[in-house]
């Protein structure tokens, strides 16, 4: 406990200081001399942090949100950030971050392969690797942890919760993120699995790459073809939106007791607003808030001692419309 | 003169041929193609629904859009690529405008017209940057745009400081959606009401010859006391004010915007429109109404392929063959060849 106290006065002493050198107008040569200090206890902790583009998604935005205001410097971090939605240009920013001599490097790749080599590197210069959000296929050796979510789980559970509908017959319209992405293979995998168990029609299984008008093109597609439906199962929130408007147009209803059942993931505030107002169905969660964890990663690496767990799940919820409550739109949605 | 009406009409054979071609390969594959339904849609206001419906619809934007392209293409030779950014920033501004700060507005804070001349102000704006930038510092339209194309998305985000807006008034999604009481989608009336602007300023000024004029030879078009570098800067504006409008039916299709994907990649379809429409990429002599027709058979075989279940990421190498056969077909090389056989088929024809 006194460490801790004293973890916060010397933070809030640092941040002072470097409050007082960018006052000076000397602000990037202080973040320079900075550096020099920080490898160790008490000094701001510089962390470099990739993540995926923050305009891709509520989900990202809520998620990019959460890291900025954990890693600030009233926190005793020296952040960084980059942004892109491409593996290359993510690798490019990690070895720059390597460069600078940053002491963790947080990662959200936008791919799961290729990380090996720059991750060696990190680890030859004493740079400890956490990942967050999204797994990769790398030796677990080359990372301290990784904090995501169980696609495949939530996946599943969306996928219970549909079996668990009874619904008299099930002719799905699937509607992918961009594939090969580790929320799309996890949520398409559950549902490909029990719809072959169950004798399922899926009408189509498209990607929509994510994006709302690609969907509400390729729902549009299906009513002009004259094929039945009767449920729309969109990986995220943005999908099932575009989805939901090529129904509206075309008078199908949707929604509680209708004719169609709109599945969605990652609980934006507005598509949990949908589902109370049940005019969807079903939302599955894809907890943005991993910042906390991360966090308490690097405070035990800090201490010397190493985290638990080496794969970190998250909690995650799905939200049915005939439950949902306000306080559930007011604590979950992002 | 008569010989001007010739090249014309070799001209608009192109995207009509490609139509007729995409139109008999859905006929044979599944006529029910053609079907239109006239429906409610879930607010009780009569809608046509069908393929047929679904192309005009959807390749609204596109044709808006290859109007302003197939003129800074004929002016400057070369095209602009950030007309996908410079929408999501057109778009941005129309939904900031109309929320204010609250990025859930329970009523609009303007009137959707003023939103609308905001943005087009704006959007206008960033064409004039491109314009300056490739007429007065003459670089190279790709380069120069590629500016706009990189940052054009998060300047857009930053101005609604990130927040996803989502505007719940109903009315605002009538400019992509219907008008109650009209069963036709209504961009298309808006992309029609552009068109027969854009025919009447060209019938009615000399916009359209003095942007062959700079296009085919701007040295010598400023001896005939044409302003080049003017010319060329007021077709990036006149894109600007096309990128608006395209702009303010992407947002009002969804009351809502992303601004990472808003109009992704529709500055290709954009150029390939003009590519369709038999233009020249490097500049000079243009006929617009290929254009408006290439971006509609960009559409047509866009709704082809969704029909046919091609998985959509796919779908941009299936439009790259279509795109190649129609680009070769339509090279200078190529069609002398064609004319050559041509003339070889039809002599015979009248003899028999």
């Amino acid at each position: 406990m006194r460490k801790f106290g004293k973890r916060i006065l010397a933070t809030i002493i640092a941040a002072t200081m470097m409050a007082g050198l960018v006052g000076c107008g000397g602000g990037a040569a202080g973040g320079d001399s900075d550096s020099g200090s920080s490898s160790s206890s008490g000094g701001t902790i510089k962390v470099g942090i990739i993540n995926n583009d923050p305009n891709e998604s509520g989900y990202r935005t809520a998620n990019d949100k959460d890291l900025k205001e954990m890693f600030s410097a009233a926190n005793g971090y020296e952040a960084s950030f980059a942004y892109s939605l491409k593996n290359d240009e993510q690798i490019t920013a990690a070895q720059k971050f390597i460069q600078d001599g940053v002491d963790y490097l947080l990662l959200s790749a936008a791919d799961t392969a290729g990380w090996d080599s720059v991750l060696k590197d990190a680890q030859d210069a004493g740079i400890r690797v956490i990942l967050f959000d999204r797994t990769i296929d790398a030796d677990p050796s080359l990372y301290e942890a990784s904090i995501v979510s169980d696609m495949a789980k939530e996946g599943e559970t969306a996928a219970n919760w549909l079996k668990d509908q009874n619904l008299s017959e099930y002719n799905i319209i699937h509607l992918q993120g961009v594939m090969g992405s580790a929320a799309q293979q996890g949520r398409t995998g559950a549902l490909d699995d029990l719809a072959k168990a169950n004798g399922w029609n899926i009408v189509t299984q498209q990607t929509a790459e994510w994006n709302a008008e690609k969907a509400q093109q390729i729902v549009q597609s299906v009513i002009d073809s004259g094929e039945k439906f009767n449920v729309i199962y969109a990986e995220n929130d943005d999908m099932a939106k575009g989805a939901v408007e090529a129904l509206d147009k075309a008078n199908i209803s949707h929604g509680v007791g209708k004719d169609v059942v709109v599945m969605g993931f990652d609980c934006n505030k507005w598509a949990l607003e949908e589902l109370l107002a049940q005019n969807w169905n079903y939302d599955g969660q894809c907890n943005p808030f991993q910042a906390k964890y991360i966090d308490e990663v690097i405070k035990t690496l800090e201490s010397g001692g190493t985290p638990s767990e080496k794969t970190i799940i998250m909690d995650e919820k799905g939200f049915d419309a005939s439950t949902i409550t306000q306080d559930d739109v007011d604590k979950y949605g992002i | 003169m008569s010989k001007g009406k010739g090249t014309f009409n070799k001209q608009l054979l192109i995207p009509i041929a490609a139509l007729v071609a995409l139109a008999l390969f859905n006929l044979i594959k599944d006529p029910s193609f053609f079907k239109i339904a006239l429906g409610e849609n879930s607010a009780g206001d009569p809608v046509l629904s069908g393929y047929l419906i679904t192309i005009l619809d959807y390749g609204s934007e596109l044709a808006i859009l290859a109007i302003g392209m197939t003129l800074v293409t004929a002016a400057s030779g070369g095209q602009d690529i950030s007309v996908g950014a410079a929408i999501a920033i057109a778009g941005s501004v129309i939904l900031r405008v109309l929320c204010g700060t609250n990025s859930r507005p329970e009523e609009l804070q303007a009137p959707v017209i003023v939103a609308f001349l905001v943005a087009c102000l704006v959007a206008m704006l960033f064409g004039a940057f491109n314009g300056i930038l490739v007429a007065y510092f003459k670089i190279q339209p790709m380069v120069a745009t590629l500016i706009l194309f990189t940052a054009g998305r998060s300047i857009a985000a930053w101005i609604n400081n990130n927040e996803l807006p989502i505007i719940s008034e109903p009315s605002f999604g009538y400019y992509g959606g219907y008008i109650p009481g009209v069963p036709i989608p209504t961009p298309f009336f808006i992309a029609m009401i552009c068109v027969v602007v854009i025919m009447l300023v060209l019938k009615f000024t000399t916009l359209g010859l003095y942007t062959q004029a700079v296009g085919i030879n701007g040295s010598s078009s400023r001896l005939n006391g044409i302003n080049p570098q003017f010319i060329k800067f007021l077709t990036f504006v006149i894109l600007g004010l096309c990128v608006a409008v395209a702009g303010l039916i992407k947002v009002s299709r969804l009351s809502t915007i992303n601004y990472s994907v808003i109009a992704k990649d529709i500055e290709m379809d954009a150029i390939l429109a003009v590519a369709l429409g038999g233009n020249s990429l490097s500049g000079g002599k243009f006929n617009m109404t290929a254009s408006i027709l290439g971006a509609y058979v960009i559409q047509f075989l866009t709704t082809t392929l969704y029909k046919m279940n091609v998985q959509s990421d796919a779908l941009s190498a299936y439009k790259a063959v279509v795109v190649i056969i129609l680009v070769v077909l339509s090279t200078p090389i190529v069609r002398k060849k064609l004319s050559q056989l041509g003339a070889m088929i039809l002599p015979k024809k009248k003899e028999a």
